[in-house]
């Protein structure tokens, strides 16, 4: 799940001051969870840029926006309001804007702030545990990454700001360190504490990432 | 010799080291480096310099430490995994060298967000755990992380940091021990107040052998005023002072004169505490009283070797 959080509705109206007509994208897939691009939050978003004295020219909540051939098919089926707007308001991630753009060439304006992969606590409740480095450590650490759960991301840990298994950053963190070492700790592999784990290739998470699967017999 | 440096020799020579904290100038001034390395350039064996602590902007550990070689001090550069990557790291040593830089020490770093510029990014390319073995490989294999060969000798006497208070308690020494693995020559640990527990923990040490591999030097912070006292107490994660020490400074006439005293008696239980081999003074913002206390701690004049 990718979490976003919406940007402040001053924001928003800056970066539309220069259209006076606008067209809504939200996302019925994460931004729907995050109640940040579902529905009822297009629907307000609505109502407020009109009660602003903007026209908006139609709405649209699509199943993964990030999807952009399904997004393109979309803006075909609603060719009347699409052309009709001076630009796209997009209620869900970075890579759901980035699809609008690949569907229109006219200005294509964010309304979130793309967090990270989430998991969901509880609804309204997320937490990051992992941040896509392309290259899974987790067999080594009892399954918690300390790549993103730990605050340095170092993989001989912990540091010197573990107190109470909490972090010294922020006592509402665990210390990915504490929970790595109960876990292996259960499992009877606490051998894997001892052992110096060496430097990380970074390589295969340099940006932007990229896969194509081949297909037999390409 | 690993390094030739003076603080390996104090410590191959089998005497009690003293080690002490210069923190660097928050700008251009190479001569608040030397006035400080000047006032206390007796009362140690050699001189750490800070890399940026706690996050907030000052002069570069290299270069400050570079100031003190030139007058003939035995610096220990504090090098940090939170700013630079593994190709600024190995870039450093070899420049470090070059300037008669003998001792390294390796750690991770405080966080960005207790520092002056809190919305920077943390690099953490690699660990301090990977950072010693980094420079042990440069040291001895003479190659970088990548296998490259490197040119001519790295002679670092590598350091490393160990905080016997952090809890979880019982795995603290497990850790030691993969730093010493990792090759740690030398341990300088936060500072102990509570010494019953560092005892304890020591006691561990020496059980796993590690005494007989590296050289632990305990930490030694002097108390300048019962708010600092509080603020430790409170503020600093892993410091550990009890209660008993605080309301001593409290219920003192001269404060000065009481953390001084205080911090005189735990020099001298240290002292005592098997597979001890050395103190760590950083007296943070302070350094001018290193030379009373190490002269009323009786470890004055330091050996020539």
């Amino acid at each position: 799940m990718i979490i976003t959080t919406s940007k402040p509705f001053e924001e928003v109206l800056k970066e539309l001051e220069g259209a006076k007509s606008v067209f809504l994208i939200g996302c019925s897939s994460c931004a729907a969870t995050c109640e940040t691009g579902g529905e009822p939050q297009v629907a307000e978003m609505k109502a407020k840029l009109e009660a602003e004295g903007k026209t908006v020219t139609g709405a649209g909540v699509y199943e993964e926006v990030c999807h952009e051939l399904n997004t393109k098919r979309k803006f075909r089926e609603n060719k009347e309001a699409v052309d009709a707007a001076d630009g796209f308001l997009v209620m869900c991630c970075g890579a759901g804007c980035q699809s609008v753009r690949e569907a229109t060439e006219k200005p294509v304006h964010p309304a979130c702030n793309t967090m990270f992969l989430g998991n969901i606590a509880r609804l309204g409740n997320f937490n990051e545990k992992c941040s896509l480095c392309g290259d899974c450590v987790l067999e080594e650490f009892g399954a918690i990454c300390p790549v993103t759960r730990c605050h340095k991301g170092i993989l001989n840990g912990p540091c010197g700001g573990t107190d109470d298994g909490k972090c010294e950053t922020d006592r509402e963190k665990d210390c990915a360190w504490t929970l790595i070492y109960n876990q292996l700790e259960k499992e009877g592999r606490l051998d894997l504490y001892e052992k110096i784990h060496t430097v990380k290739n970074w390589q295969v998470s340099m940006k932007p990432g990229r896969v194509v699967f081949q297909k037999e017999g390409e | 010799m690993k390094s030739g440096s003076n603080l390996e020799k104090v410590l191959q020579a089998g005497r009690f080291a003293v080690t002490a904290e210069i923190g660097p100038p928050k700008g251009g001034s190479g001569r608040v480096v030397e006035s400080t390395g000047e006032a206390i350039r007796q009362a140690a064996d050699a001189f750490n310099v800070t890399d940026n602590q706690t996050a907030v902007v000052r002069m570069c550990s290299l270069a400050a430490c570079a100031l003190l070689a030139r007058m003939g001090m035995d610096p220990v550069m504090q090098m940090l995994c939170r700013d630079a990557n593994r190709i600024r790291l190995q870039s450093d040593m070899c420049g470090a060298v070059a300037l008669g830089i003998r001792n390294i020490l390796c750690l991770s770093g405080d966080h960005i967000k207790f520092g002056n510029h809190p919305t920077a990014k943390g690099v953490f390319d690699i660990d301090s755990m990977q950072l010693i073995q980094t420079v042990k490989m440069m040291r001895d294999e003479r190659k970088f992380l990548c296998g490259e060969e490197v040119a001519g000798d790295i002679p670092l006497f590598i350091g490393a940091v160990e905080n016997p208070y952090a809890d979880p308690f019982e795995w603290r020494v497990h850790r030691l021990a993969k730093k010493v693995k990792a090759g740690a020559d030398f341990i300088q640990t936060q500072a102990v107040y509570d010494v019953p527990k560092f005892a304890r923990w020591m006691e561990e040490v020496c059980e796993a052998g590690l005494d007989r591999e590296t050289h632990v030097l305990a930490g030694i912070i002097p108390v300048k005023s019962v708010g600092m006292a509080r603020y430790m107490r409170d503020y600093v994660s892993g410091v550990e002072i009890p209660a008993e020490v605080v309301s001593r400074l409290e219920h003192a006439k001269d404060v000065k004169e009481e953390g001084i005293k205080l911090i005189i008696e735990i020099i001298e239980q240290v002292k005592e505490i098997p597979g001890v081999h050395g103190i760590h003074v950083q007296a943070v913002g302070w350094e001018e009283i290193v030379p009373e206390v190490m002269e009323r701690a009786g470890l004055l004049p330091r050996p020539v070797i």
